[in-house]
């Protein structure tokens, strides 16, 4: 079918790299085009949060902060409920052009293998309620003697 | 793209394309799993097309047969390869022309970027 892992878009912003950097890394600037609301902790590992008023909101995970030039993070794959561990990587890239920028913007791991994940949250919670069940007939036996 | 992912993918799309199909997954999403003459009570296919379908989408791994009551065999609907396929869908959906339009004219229409315009049209 040949679906694509990876997303890319490039546009050119009539704004210094400073201020597409800081729309794209502050809570102010990301809640003034991206999310409704948004909270975001600016550091490898950090967390982020946008929302908006149809009840939608993505966890974000900041992966890279190199300013001004590079801003990455992670968030779930749209429409996989909560409890899957699969995200796709966001990595946003500023080049100064001519007194502008322009601004990459790459979404990647569409593609990325299912099996491990699913064989961890459907199989290991499959087998944890085998044995627990088990434990239970076994305690309900042992009591009945 | 890892083949097996394509296949599962490709298998939920193909059960998708049926009408019937469609209908039967749709039932036992909506309402749980259910026997063939349940879903033949609900949906407007003989019991009989209903088996067959049942028996391809179980071959497919869409829907697991399980025993239920008095010896009849029961189906429920198996989540893990829509998943698969939401997936893939979820690049197609994915918009950024939007948000990255949001952001040109958020940044294009601030003090500074209507500034700078202007001294270039001067």
């Amino acid at each position: 079918m040949g679906f694509p892992d990876r997303i890319e878009r490039t546009v050119d912003i009539d704004a210094p790299p400073s201020q597409v950097w800081a729309a794209l890394t502050t809570a102010e600037g990301l809640a003034a085009w991206f999310g409704q609301r948004a909270t975001i902790d600016l550091r490898p590992g950090g967390a982020g949060r946008l929302s908006w008023d149809s009840g939608h909101s993505a966890e974000l995970r900041v992966e890279r902060v190199e300013e001004p030039s590079v801003f990455g993070f992670t968030w779930p794959i749209f429409g996989l409920p909560d409890s899957d561990p699969r995200r796709t990587y966001v990595e946003f890239t500023l080049e100064p052009a001519g007194t502008g920028t322009r601004l990459r913007v790459t979404e990647t791991g569409f593609a990325q293998l299912p099996q491990d994940a699913h064989g961890k949250a459907y199989g290991g919670n499959t087998e944890g309620w085998a044995r627990e069940l088990g434990e239970l007939v076994g305690y309900l036996n042992a009591s009945g003697q | 793209m890892p083949a097996d992912s394509e296949a599962v993918a490709e298998q939920v799309f193909v059960a998708l394309a049926d009408p019937s199909r469609r209908a039967i997954l749709a039932a036992l999403a909506a309402g749980g799993p259910a026997t063939a003459t349940d879903l033949a009570g609900r949906l407007p296919i003989t019991r009989q097309a209903i088996a067959k379908h049942l028996a391809r989408l179980a071959g497919a791994g869409l829907v697991t047969a399980e025993p239920g009551e008095r010896r009849r065999v029961r189906y429920r609907l198996h989540a893990a390869p829509m998943q698969v396929a939401q997936q893939f869908l979820a690049a197609l959906a994915r918009d950024w022309e939007g948000p990255l339009g949001a952001l040109r004219n958020h940044l294009g229409t601030s003090p500074v970027g209507a500034a700078r315009r202007q001294e270039r049209q001067g």
